[in-house]
């Protein structure tokens, strides 16, 4: 008997997981069907959810954070029963702001956040704005974090714009620059708008991005049916990781029911091949997107406490509050619980410090297989969560 | 006498937007403006301070609205989320309607009542007008897609019309599909073989 859930998604590259699960028959295989319903903005994904219109959603990890410690609108609890990737974010500049950088020496070589922040300082004056696709993303605390670091003041300012739209804000003259996910920024570059400066993941090496997301009340209603779907994405999860499925993968998306973008777009944006830099230099980012590999999948309530932590900082909110609340809604035991049996290798902790592995660092598993890749901050940054709760 | 409210309605299409705009008319004299550019909809709406911003709840320029929800410091007037917290029937009919309201912190609730409920009318119609219009179309593949299937029959067959369609009704029937899912395997089938 086929089980038929609703999902939610945002036509990116990383609702990946749930295309793969339902398309190639990892949903089947748990006794699922998924109807997948495409839809056109994260306050959207989050209303159905919590209006019990959808089962659970692909959705920014940062929101049900957000809606745990009452940014949000009021909605029963939201959990993320899981992460869906790891980065996946480019950041680009108009071309005014690129043909600067270019007279002040910048070399554009897509690795360093430091020599991109000064130079940016130094043609800007500190006056910057940046679109990113929701109050509540990683794209929102990474480029808080990078222009803090790089000496960036209250000159600062951050505008939601949706992804499809960015190329066009940045033609206009609306933002400077934009930090989003693929293939939205390559679109801009595609279209002569903007000049790729950095990816994400130069900033934090293992920022959480897409996040599986169900009613508190609605995962605990029927255990088995969550486990079935956690399964489900997380083999999906582990299909695409694995090299040679990236190809058919972007066939998988392009197709119009789907994302309906170009094949070529989204095959450069799952392999990490970008034009940076105002010459459109080729260049590779193997590791651009994560799914699987080094426990992505994992809900790291540490993960949790950051996003917590940096909006509290912003809405005057009370942190002793919001990060216990916030990490309660990353479902570690649930992740235990139900993926053990599909062969999940589980740490030993449910929260690290946050930025502190500057290499791939082995930790304590149930297997003992577990490596971790890199989490740093490209400026030594680390969150403890143990020192910020109290 | 309340005072005129200021109303935005977010909306592209300029046939749906007045369509809006003349249900709202009906529930009293106020102002009522429309944005159809979604580039730079955060300043216009900042500009303009808006009681009530209404917007389609499938447009990407939804998220933007979020970002003026929260935004708004001590000394503004601040865009509340949604309808009314305590109103439950009336959030999950704009809801239904596939309607999103943002509404200024401390408008009364019977203020708001009658607007919403004048869009959640034209939100209706928009929805059974756009089911129509779809059902139509889907007719109109069916009937190209069932002519290309006939064409294929007869020529391969050496048969009418009438008998390349009695082919495909039976078919159908056989195996208890649509006589247009039949014809669209056969078109396929026969793209295959060609």
């Amino acid at each position: 008997m086929t089980l038929r859930l609703r999902l939610g998604y945002v036509p990116l590259l990383d609702a990946a997981p749930l295309i793969v699960a339902e398309t190639l028959g990892f949903a089947a295989e748990e006794g699922l069907s998924l109807d997948l319903l495409r839809l056109q903005s994260w306050a959207q994904v989050r209303d159905m959810l919590g209006n019990g219109a959808i089962d659970a959603a692909h959705m920014l990890a940062a929101m049900p954070v957000a809606q745990a410690v009452g940014l949000g609108p009021d909605y029963p609890a939201f959990d993320v029963l899981m992460l869906l990737s790891h980065g996946g974010q480019a950041i680009a500049v108009n071309q005014v702001l690129a043909q600067a950088l270019l007279a002040l020496g910048h070399a554009f070589d897509f690795t360093h956040p430091f020599a991109a922040g000064a130079a940016l300082l130094k043609a800007t004056g500190g006056q910057l704005r940046v679109a990113v696709p929701f109050p509540f993303s990683t794209h929102a605390v990474i480029v808080r974090h990078w222009l803090a670091a790089c000496g960036f003041g209250e000159g600062v300012s951050l505008h939601t714009v949706p992804p499809p739209l960015m190329a066009q804000a940045l033609a206009a003259g609306e933002v400077d620059a934009i930090c989003v996910g693929e293939p939205w920024a390559s679109v801009a570059v595609d279209a002569g708008m903007g000049v790729l400066l950095l990816p994400g993941q130069a900033i934090w090496a293992a920022a959480p991005e897409k996040a599986l997301v169900m009613r508190r009340d609605t995962a605990a209603r029927d255990e088995h049916v969550t486990g079935a779907l956690m399964r489900a994405l997380w083999r999906a999860g582990r299909w695409l990781d694995e090299p040679d499925n990236r190809g058919i993968a972007a066939e998988l998306l392009a197709r119009e029911d789907y994302l309906g973008v170009a094949v070529g777009l989204i095959e450069n944006g799952l392999l990490g091949h970008f034009a940076v830099g105002p010459a459109g230099r080729v260049c590779s980012e193997p590791d651009f997107m994560r799914f699987h590999r080094g426990a992505t999948s994992f809900p790291w309530k540490s993960m949790a406490a950051l996003l917590a932590d940096s909006m509290a900082t912003r809405h005057g909110i009370d942190r002793s509050i919001a990060i216990p609340a916030a990490m309660d809604c990353f479902r570690t035991d649930l992740y235990r619980q139900h993926l053990r049996s599909a062969g999940a290798d589980l740490p030993g902790a449910s929260a690290k410090v946050e930025g502190a592995m500057a290499h791939p660092t082995a930790v304590a598993s149930e297997k003992g297989q577990m490596i971790l890749p890199p989490d740093a901050f490209f400026d030594s940054w680390q969150f403890d969560p143990a020192f910020v709760a109290r | 006498m309340d005072t005129p409210l200021s109303i935005i309605v977010v909306e592209k299409d300029p046939d749906r937007a007045l369509r809006i705009v003349d249900g709202l008319r009906e529930t009293g004299d106020h102002d009522i403006r429309v944005i159809a550019e979604s580039t730079g909809l955060a300043r216009h709406i900042a500009e303009r301070k808006p009681d009530i911003v209404l917007i389609d709840a499938g447009d990407p320029s939804r998220d933007v609205m979020e970002e003026l929800a929260l935004a708004s410091g001590p000394m503004e007037r601040p865009v509340a989320m949604f309808v009314d917290r305590s109103d439950k029937p009336l959030t999950q009919a704009a809801i239904a309607a596939g309607i999103s309201a943002y509404v200024v912190d401390g408008l009364q609730p019977d203020r708001i009542k009658p607007i919403l409920d004048a869009a959640i009318a034209r939100f209706h119609m928009f929805q059974k007008m756009r089911m129509e219009l779809a059902a139509t179309k889907a007719a109109l593949e069916d009937r190209k897609i069932i002519d290309r299937a006939k064409t294929i029959l007869m020529k391969a067959r050496g048969i009418d019309e009438e008998a390349a369609y009695a082919l495909l009704r039976k078919t159908a029937m056989d195996q208890k599909r649509k006589v247009a899912d039949i014809a669209q395997q056969l078109v396929m089938a026969a793209g295959l073989l060609t």
